[in-house]
């Protein structure tokens, strides 16, 4: 792992730190939506890297196919794109800097301390494995997940459904003019 | 691509001194080049077909100025849209509005990738085939969405909008149908679901005709991916008589032309996963391909599949020209109410049958009757 490997790494570490710094500074929404794609984009890239196929498949469906759309379409839909304001808010910047510093304190603990299982070797396909695992070891927690995701998909049809009663009501005024 | 790599620097002496990695990333970018001048001649010579296919059934002529016949039509408008003035509307978000087109069509060309042309001939035979075609193309929403909010115009926000959804609502029906096709092969790879449709029983040793479910499955995955490549009679992004022309109405030149080749790559790669998953490849029946001489071998196993894609191809556009388009909450209902309820219930049929039968599907049982 020399040459080609390390500047594929450096760049896709590359874009995902400097689109995230983005993401965090820049003020327009949606320019930062579309930088949080390119961090995604670095991200699959290292998973790419780490012979973690699957993965990073799932990262670009999930993220850039499944979140930001999503978050592009709160952004459209919302009434108050038109006045320009729609930034990333800056109140509490003392306790926000503060916080980030201690997660970034302990998140780079961790990732110095673990003791990661190095495995060199072999390409192999990983869908067979990560399958067997959420059918067997795994099961309760991916069970557990979509249980979650089946209440918030119930809960949003609920939320989005019209209101029955003032519907009746609006047809029936309509029938009287 | 790197075994490829190897042999050919054992074979060119002229390569020996050159590291592996430069020999793979210069193979790669030709590999690329080859399949993006495939997909431009596809796109333009597609884009007459399609003027051709539309003039025949509404009983018309036809492009038939350029060329004999109006052949040459295609180069003409390829010409046109390199050379027209590149117009951004004064209020657009200019970087947005440039980007777009980017996503979109770097979305749909990414999934020629694993497009198994022959029985050699594929770009990368990733593990993750089908998995990856889904998730690239899922940048194309991104795209979509992003021309119609930056190009500041009431249509073409409407039209991103409901192309966003569409494309959104309609992705689950068309990965769910062609889940079929993996768990009879039992993989993702396109080469292998390719594999597993040859064999010595010709085409009934297609995807299509294993069981009463995936030949279900085969019409649900045409129908859903119609609709997801924004085609009518599904084609409310464009709708013209609403929306003007959609999400890329304030595009023009080079930047349209992107659009527009991108909703034909689309158009191809649903004809060759269809092809691929359900309808045998680029296998020919009651013959192994691969016992040939490398070179004929894969030409002839190319020729098959794209004669099979186009085909398909021609049936997207002959029913593009035939369905009146839905209106928009009748195609959220189908998508929803109706495909995704189907597709789950057939996955739950296909994996039954292959439980109860052994993976057998009915012309195995049939051809192991007779011995």
């Amino acid at each position: 792992m020399s040459g080609p490997a390390d500047f594929i790494f450096y760049a896709a570490a590359a874009m995902t730190v400097g689109a995230a710094i983005l993401v965090a500074i820049l003020p327009n929404i949606l320019y930062a939506a579309v930088a949080l794609l390119f961090s995604f984009a670095g991200v699959a890239g290292l998973y790419v890297l780490l012979s973690a196929d699957f993965l990073a498949a799932t990262q670009i469906l999930v993220y850039v196919g499944g979140i930001l759309v999503l978050l592009l379409f709160a952004v459209f839909l919302s009434n108050r794109i038109s006045d320009g304001k729609t930034t990333n808010p800056t109140h509490f910047r003392l306790p926000a800097a503060a916080i980030c510093l201690v997660l970034f304190g302990v998140l780079s603990y961790a990732a110095v301390s673990t003791p990661y299982a190095v495995k060199k070797g072999v390409y192999l396909p990983t869908t067979a494995d990560i399958g067997e695992l959420l059918m067997t070891r795994y099961l309760l927690p991916f069970e557990v997940a979509s249980v979650l995701l089946l209440a918030a998909l119930i809960g949003a049809a609920l939320l989005s459904r019209p209101d029955r009663a003032a519907s009746v009501k609006g047809e029936m005024e309509e029938g009287k003019r | 691509m790197e075994a490829l790599a190897i042999s050919l620097v054992n074979a060119v002496p002229l390569l020996a001194g050159v590291p592996l990695w430069t020999v793979t990333l210069l193979l790669m970018v030709a590999v690329a080049a080859v399949i993006l001048v495939f997909a431009l001649t596809f796109e333009g010579v597609g884009s007459l077909v399609l003027r051709k296919v539309a003039g025949d059934i509404q009983a018309r002529i036809g492009p038939n100025r350029v060329g004999p016949n109006g052949m040459l039509q295609f180069l003409a408008d390829g010409v046109k849209l390199v050379l027209k003035e590149d117009i951004i509307p004064a209020n657009a978000d200019r970087l947005l509005f440039k980007l777009a087109p980017y996503f979109v069509f770097v979305g749909s060309f990414a999934a020629f990738v694993v497009v198994p042309f022959g029985v050699g001939l594929i770009a990368a035979d990733l593990n993750i085939g089908i998995y990856y075609v889904m998730a690239v193309t899922s940048l194309v929403v991104i795209g979509v969405l992003l021309a119609g909010w930056a190009s500041n115009n009431k249509w073409a926000l409407l039209g991103g909008m409901r192309a966003a959804a569409q494309i959104v609502s309609y992705e689950i029906p068309v990965g769910m149908a062609l889940i079929p096709a993996v768990l009879i092969a039992g993989s993702l790879s396109l080469q292998d679901i390719v594999r597993s449709q040859g064999g010595l029983l010709g085409i009934f040793g297609w995807n299509l005709f294993h069981n009463p479910f995936t030949f279900f499955s085969f019409f649900l995955y045409f129908t859903a991916a119609q609709a997801e490549t924004n085609q009518t009679p599904f084609d409310l992004p464009e709708a013209e008589s609403e929306l003007v022309s959609g999400y890329n109405v304030e595009y023009s030149g080079i930047r349209f032309g992107l659009f527009f080749l991108a909703e034909f790559g689309d158009m191809f790669i649903v004809a060759a996963l269809a092809t691929a998953c359900f309808l045998g490849g680029w296998n020919v029946p009651f013959f192994h391909v691969g016992t040939l001489p490398w070179i004929w071998g894969n030409l002839l196993s190319l020729g098959v599949f794209l004669t099979k894609a186009f085909a398909m191809v021609l049936i997207m556009m002959w029913v593009r020209w035939t369905l009146p388009r839905l209106r928009v909450d009748q195609l959220m209902r189908m998508s929803w109410k109706y495909l995704v309820p189907l597709t789950f219930v057939n996955l739950l049929g296909v994996s039954l049958w292959l439980l109860v039968f052994r993976g057998k599907g009915i012309p195995g049982m049939i051809a192991s009757l007779f011995g």
